[in-house]
């Protein structure tokens, strides 16, 4: 083995070069392969018509997540209920048809574990730590959480990594976001990867892989890593990445897909020789101090549009880039808001929470504690709680969450990908505002006209209850 | 894949920064199960406004694209790259790509051009009035006024694109190395 200082990135990199070629672009081996209903049908078809087999169908794994209604999916007699939408009914049978025709492993629409790829994967200990993961979905990079290469894929790679198990890559830069120190109250995962994105920008990390390190992330929960490396593609980096600890490991043992036995000694002795070693250099270095991150959302069409809760709608001048203040002013127009304005005075009809981003059983106990003993006010038209995955909405039901979403007024849904984007019954109607625990606020994200604020869950339930935007470090406690 | 020596023609002066792919497909046209007819949905948002560029008269058949920074950012779906086939579209002209839409434009025969801001400001104001060309092989833009720019591209995707190669297939070609690595991993660690 060479002796020079690596990254975590360098290390999984390495582990999985299966041929390097002069050029520097390697032959990279993929060890886990989601797979969901709406970007597999042509990746299938095209190794149907070229006569191609799926390589290792042992480790793919399928579920349909994105557009699936969340209302009830069975009736009284316990038949399924069928989708209206006509090409969302085709595009899951297409997936129910294809992964036994290939020899997938499937998690169907109604199974308890059905879920969001992205939690589903984690949830079941198919995604792991050291392990290259793809999907054909940008957050994909959330499994980096788990300190996983993961990255999301267009459907010619899948049909790639179908037909070969492996992808021809150009090695990333990489980049180190350092955040040290104490956060302040109310703070979580969700306001530190938004503040992130607001300060390295939207293009900031393209071409980068982004490590997160520094205490903040350390003790952090695999829920919140989860979290922070699912944005990581908002801020344009393909993936995040954050170094298994102790803390993984716990999170990893005992679930169904994970290493177990003998395995399990064998592969926690490997997860400890990759975190970054002493020494090891990035390509670039952003470092940020805990205590300037506030609870904050977005005001625009761009995630890195980003204002603490305790600001204002910014006026487009501000911006030193001339592109930049028109594109300030035309989310400006779209969302509907005049610069100055108190971000807390801003009303909301919509309230999501759920998506990869933040539906994960910490997210929804966040969102449970500042709902407890209040009611959704009267000008929210919409209160939607979509647990990530069936797993998780048994848990909360156990903790008796849903009872407090449901007496608040929340809707209690099933499984999906839900408001997160317009692809299945779930949307934000033309013209209204909705404080959404989701990943990306661009126009029409969450149904044509619809406009986004992005949130933290905590945050979100907070705007529900009082039906405009508001610091929930400012809500009184309910006796 | 057809291959890829010159693309000219007319090109649509988009200019805009930052155009996700949500706007290049938006969401509800992604159901479909095949590659084809993705046209029609492509820049709703954009085509909905009166007089914008693509469906002005001025640029009917054009079969290059110019756009600014970050073009194709936000969600993989690789429906950005087969909806502006559809349209017709060859080449992308922007200061800077998403990565995936990059790499998704690429699998399915489209060049994107990578040039500084000043050279893509100069060619949206040529392609108000005037074709302009790209020739891949020596790696140039060019207009009819004696502009000249010289853009960079990966060696092999210029080796694919100019011979249309299709990617898995020469990846299957490599099957004794996959196998090989297989096995190691098998050796070094069980547990996946
Ligand atoms: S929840 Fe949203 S971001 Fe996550 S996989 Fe589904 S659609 Fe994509």
């Amino acid at each position: 083995m060479s002796s020079k200082p690596r990254t975590l990135y360098e290390k999984i990199w390495d582990a999985h070069v299966v041929e390097r070629r002069d050029d520097g672009t390697c032959l990279i081996y993929i060890d886990r392969h989601l797979v969901h209903e709406v970007t597999s049908p042509q990746a299938f078809e095209a190794l149907r018509v070229a006569g191609r087999k799926l390589r290792r169908p042992d480790l793919t794994l399928a579920v349909p997540d994105h557009n699936l209604p969340t209302t009830a999916r069975l009736d009284a007699d316990g038949r399924r209920v069928p989708i209206a939408d006509r090409e969302s009914a085709d595009q899951l049978a297409t997936l129910e048809r294809n992964a036994p025709e290939f020899g997938v492993r499937y998690i169907d629409a109604v199974a308890p574990e059905q879920g969001i790829v992205h939690v589903v994967g984690p949830e079941q200990g198919f995604s792991q730590p050291g392990t290259t993961i793809v999907c054909g979905d940008s957050h994909t990079a959330a499994h980096g959480g788990l300190g996983a290469l993961a990255f999301g894929i267009g459907t010619s790679e899948i049909e790639h990594v179908m037909a070969t198990q492996t992808l021809l890559l150009a090695p990333s830069k990489t980049m180190e976001v350092r955040v040290e120190g104490t956060l302040g109250a109310g703070v979580t995962p969700k306001d530190v990867i938004l503040h992130v994105i607001g300060v390295i920008g939207a293009a900031g990390g393209t071409g980068y892989v982004i490590e997160y390190t520094g205490n903040v992330f350390r003790e952090m929960s695999v829920e919140g890593r989860l979290t922070v490396c699912n944005m990581s593609i908002e801020g344009g980096a393909r993936a995040g990445l954050i170094a298994p600890d102790e803390t993984t490991f716990a999170y990893m043992q005992g679930r169904p897909m994970a290493p177990a036995g003998a395995d399990w000694d064998k592969a926690i002795a490997w997860w400890r020789t990759l975190p970054t070693d002493p020494g090891a250099t990035y390509d670039k270095v952003v470092i940020i101090d805990a205590a300037d991150i506030a609870p904050c959302l977005t005001w625009g069409t761009s995630p890195e549009d980003v204002v603490p809760i305790t600001g204002v709608v910014p006026d487009p001048m501000s911006f030193a880039d001339p592109s930049k203040q028109v594109a300030a002013q035309k989310s400006l127009d779209y969302m509907g808001l005049t610069p100055g304005t108190r971000m807390q005075d801003v009303p909301v009809e919509n309230i999501f929470i759920g998506s990869c981003t933040n539906s994960r059983i910490e997210d929804l106990r966040a969102a449970a504690a500042v709902v407890k003993g209040r009611k959704v006010a009267a000008n929210v038209r919409q209160a939607l709680i979509v647990p990530g995955s069936g797993l998780v909405k048994r848990q909360a039901e156990e903790e008796g969450l849903d009872r407090i979403f449901v007496e608040a007024g929340f809707e209690w849904r099933e499984p999906g990908c839900s408001m997160c984007l317009a692809m299945n019954p779930d949307k934000v109607p033309a013209g209204e505002r909705c404080a959404s625990t989701s990943n990306r606020n661009f126009v029409g994200r969450q149904g044509p006209g619809a406009r986004t604020h992005l949130v933290s869950p905590a945050m979100a339930a907070a705007a529900a209850v009082t039906g405009h935007l508001t610091d929930v470090r400012e809500l009184e406690p309910v006796a | 894949m057809k291959p890829i020596r010159e693309v000219e023609g007319r090109a649509i002066p988009l200019g805009l920064k930052n155009v996700d792919t949500d706007v290049i497909i938006p969401a509800q046209y992604l159901k479909t199960i095949t590659r084809k007819g993705l046209g029609r949905g492509a820049f709703e948002t954009i085509r909905a406004q009166p007089g914008n560029v693509f469906d002005d008269p001025e640029y009917k058949g054009a079969n290059i694209l110019i756009a600014g920074d970050n073009f194709g950012c936000g969600s993989s779906r690789e429906h950005a790259a087969w909806a502006l086939g559809d349209l017709g579209i060859d080449a992308v002209i922007a200061p800077s790509f998403s990565d995936i839409f990059s790499g998704n434009a690429f699998k399915n025969g489209i060049l994107t051009v990578v040039l500084p801001q000043e050279a893509v400001d100069r060619l949206l104001e040529v392609a108000k009035t005037h074709p302009i060309g790209i020739d891949l092989e020596n790696q140039t833009v060019t207009t009819p006024f004696q502009d000249r720019f010289r853009f960079e591209i990966d060696p092999f995707r210029k080796h694919c694109l100019l011979n249309g190669l299709d990617e898995v297939g020469m990846t299957l070609a490599q099957d004794a190395a996959i196998s090989t690595f297989e096995g190691r991993m098998a050796a070094d660690r069980p547990w996946l």
